[in-house]
């Protein structure tokens, strides 16, 4: 497994302890164990340990994503770094007798190794974590994170006070130039350029943004640190107010984020009430005064001048540059714009000095990238990389490879604005220019893995019905270019395709990135490019054969079931929300083309493979016929 | 997130509400605390909170006490997906079409929730119960594909498991109803 660089020492995570040496309960309360019942899971934590009168001796506290979601919920025990994950509430009590109360490990609920099969103990011992290299995420899924006093406890605003005391403007700049850190919110601009211009910018009043706009569907990494590390992008951007210049400064988090802005408003209130913010921050002499934006649902907000019109109160259009915002930004006034991984990243840099930073990562990208992991994958959730790690690294060694043991077929790599990558280049290195060579992007890091059920002319059309969605509507080649493609798409996925509609996907698509206003309609065209780059067979079969051969697009498939197969047992009949499947008990049943609706529900249920899907005219047909005979 | 035309149970969108007598003032307040020239969409998020939709008296108020155009006020209201100027149900099911939540089956998950509960994608039923939308991704991707119902989330689902969260549901607001204790 190739990997760019060795790790420089000293930066694995700490094992995290409760506070004057209580042992520790740490539930994981990212958003994806969340929504697999880890609140319940804490709270069962705390009757339990009150109920064995052990509230004295251990805490249970909340821990931002831990990381592995697939395995959610998940708690991790403080003595030994013990990691129980998939958890069910009957599973609390266990855990509280035999091991808080105990003092033994419960070896049946451990973490199973799918690769050896083996329990693994210690979550730091776990092949998902073990195979990554954590900066921006150091202290997500450590500390918790509505606790100041633990993220002082491991460092926090050390970088800051060295920052503001001990070092100039000038200085900071350089040591982010020298770090080699670029824009992590995809577009990989080196950010130290980025703060120089803004710094040299002329004006006494000068802002700075975080970006926490993450809109990216199936990206969660901005959204990770801002709910589970608030204060490393509080001080990133108290590093970046001295370096640039600016004692105000603005973070614009997305609305479907609501934990992430109480968890900031929280840090933020924590860290003015200690001195850490705001007048002689830090009794530097220095002020930085921080505001929370919320969103209000727009995609292309995270487009830089669209998000600082949404910040001035207006519709958030983009315009023109230049002017760029290090000039003329938000209320005309020199801004800089950082997202908030970048930000996160800036207390580590100058906590560990650039050339350790610069060590992680290949000759053309530094540091580390971190990537959320998700679609057909083993191990969904989120990780974090040295730049530079190939696609197989992620998603075979840290990913643990495709669920189901079925075959990789593509990654979908930057969201709506990225591409799809095939089986053939997962030895691509993971940095900007790489990626951009395969015709997908680095992007915000979101990374979905499709397997062979995945029909790459549907994610295509998945992909631009957003961006059509998203289009703000200023410029003509986005706002009706992106909606002719996706008609010619629709048909394409409906089996109404028309020969010639791939060459016209191609040259619109080229047009479209020519000659739109921003980013978001520059990009919108690379899920459709990508597709017809590696899975051109794909869409002939559907335009020239009718035929699916995911075997997901349902104007192309029928469900039939396999009279040798059926054994009667009638379940998918009852299943059937429409009366589609009948039959006798114990006689082959029939599915009725006319009403079936392609819900799945039969095949879903079938405990004998009997119910089949098919695609192509010739094969429905058979099949609809073998039924009845 | 865009709508499907193919709602098996087609539910009659929610009419507008009888506005006349909405009560203003607590536009009035919140127009005190929130500069409405340099901070609107933050003024219109607080009042949506409120109302829990955007009455057309409420808007002409903000207008009329501000001095910003309502056609302004309105190209920030049909700019942004936060905000609605329709009432929106007692439940509301919002069910994730991010990416990952795509390849797991979100579109079943939708269609089943239709079927079930009678309202069509981004629409109120006309009683008022339910409002049935789409989202573009909650972030929990491992849990694919997930939805929201109210403060409820649920991961992991499949068609089957959608309608029997459904029914419950449903149950639930006959017995609110039948019970009678639900003005």
């Amino acid at each position: 497994m190739p990997e760019a660089s060795t790790a420089p020492e000293g930066v694995k995570v700490e094992v995290s302890a409760g506070a004057e040496g209580r042992r520790r309960v740490s539930v994981c309360a990212g958003t994806a164990c969340v929504f697999a019942g880890s609140m319940k899971i804490h709270d069962e934590f705390v009757a339990r340990i009150a109920e064995a009168g052990l509230q004295d001796q251990v805490e249970v506290s909340i821990i931002g994503c831990h990381g592995l979601c697939s395995q959610g919920p998940l708690a991790v025990v403080s003595d030994g770094d013990t990691y129980y994950p998939r958890l069910k509430l009957k599973d609390v009590k266990t855990v509280v007798e035999e091991h808080l109360a105990g003092g033994d490990v419960v070896e049946k609920l451990l973490y199973v190794d799918p690769s050896t099969g083996e329990r693994i103990a210690c979550s730091h011992d776990i092949p998902f974590y073990k195979a990554q290299h954590r900066i921006a995420l150091r202290d997500v899924g450590v500390i918790n994170p509505e606790s100041l006093d633990e993220y002082l406890a491991r460092g926090g605003y050390e970088a800051a006070r060295k920052a503001l005391t001990t070092m100039t403007p000038e200085q900071l700049v350089q040591e982010v130039l020298d770090s080699g850190l670029r824009g992590r919110g995809g577009a990989g601009f080196p950010t130290g350029m980025k703060w120089k211009f803004a710094a040299a910018s002329p004006g006494d009043t000068k802002y700075i943004i975080c970006n926490g706009d993450e809109g990216d569907p199936g990206a969660f990494m901005d959204a990770s640190i801002m709910d589970g590390d608030p204060h490393a992008v509080l001080e990133g951007m108290l590093i970046g107010s001295y370096a640039i210049g600016a004692h105000d400064g603005y973070i614009y988090v997305r609305a479907e984020y609501p934990l992430a802005v109480k968890r900031l408003r929280l840090a933020i209130a924590a860290a003015e009430e200690r001195g850490l913010l705001g007048d002689d921050a830090l009794g530097s002499g220095w002020s930085f005064h921080l505001k929370i934006k919320e969103g209000a649902g727009a995609f292309v907000c995270g487009e830089e001048t669209a998000l600082i019109a949404s910040i001035e109160g207006k519709r958030g259009m983009p315009r023109t540059r230049p002017p760029f915002p290090a000039v003329s930004g938000l209320w005309g006034k020199p801004t800089n714009i950082n997202n908030v991984e970048t930000w996160a990243n800036v207390p580590w840099i100058v906590a560990n000095g650039a050339t350790v930073y610069a060590a992680f990562g290949g000759d053309a990208c530094k540091g580390t990238k971190a990537f959320s992991l998700a679609g057909k994958i083993v191990n969904g959730g989120l990780v974090e990389v040295p730049m530079g790690s190939t696609l197989r690294h992620v998603i075979f060694d840290v990913g643990g490879g495709i669920k189901g043991g079925k075959a990789f077929k593509a990654v979908q790599l930057g969201g709506p604005s990225g591409g799809c990558v095939p089986a053939s280049l997962l030895d691509t290195p993971v940095d900007y220019e790489s990626l951009a060579a395969t015709g997908a992007i680095m992007g915000s890091g979101g990374m979905v893995v499709a397997d062979d059920s995945t029909c790459m002319v549907d994610l295509a059309k998945f992909f631009l019905q957003f961006t059509q969605n998203e289009s703000c509507g200023k410029c003509v080649p986005c706002r009706l270019g992106t909606k002719r493609m996706l008609e010619i798409l629709t048909r394409i996925t409906e089996g109404n395709g028309e020969e010639g509609d791939i060459e016209r996907l191609e040259s619109m698509a080229l047009i479209i990135k020519k000659t739109s206003l921003c980013g978001l309609g520059q990009t919108a065209p690379n899920p459709v490019l990508t597709t017809i780059r590696y899975f051109r067979e794909e869409y002939r079969q559907h335009i020239d054969e009718h035929r699916c051969p995911a075997l997901s697009c349902e104007a192309l498939i029928a469900y039939v079931v396999d009279a040798d197969a059926c054994t009667g047992c009638t379940l998918c009949a009852k299943k059937c929300p429409v009366d589609a499947a009948t039959g006798t008990k114990k006689a082959p049943h029939v599915i009725d083309q006319a009403l079936c609706i392609r819900c799945d529900a039969c095949r879903a249920a079938c405990k004998f493979d009997a119910v089949k899907v098919v695609s192509g005219p010739e094969e429905i047909a058979a099949a609809v016929r073998a039924q009845h005979t | 997130m865009p709508r499907r035309e193919a709602t098996p149970a087609p539910a009659e969108q929610a009419a507008a509400a009888p506005e006349l007598d909405v009560d203003l003032s607590r536009v009035h307040e919140l127009v005190g605390e929130i500069d409405p020239h340099g901070n609107l969409i933050a003024l219109l998020q607080r009042t949506q909170e409120h109302y829990g939709y955007l009455p057309e008296p409420v808007v002409d108020e903000i207008a009329r006490l501000s001095g910003v155009p309502a056609s302004r006020i309105y190209g920030i209201i049909t700019f942004y997906a936060q905000f609605t100027t329709v009432p929106t149900g007692r439940h509301k099911c919002f069910v994730c079409h991010g990416t990952a939540c795509h390849v797991a089956g979100a579109t079943r998950i939708t269609e089943a929730l239709e079927q079930e509960l009678a309202v069509g994608d981004g629409e109120t039923r006309a009683d008022l119960e339910f409002t049935l939308g789409s989202v573009a991704c909650m972030g929990a991707c491992s849990q694919a594909p997930v939805m929201r119902i109210d403060d409820d989330t649920y991961g992991n689902l499949s068609a089957d498991e959608t309608r029997k969260i459904a029914h419950k549901l449903l149950e639930q607001v006959a017995a609110e109803q039948g019970g009678g204790s639900d003005a």
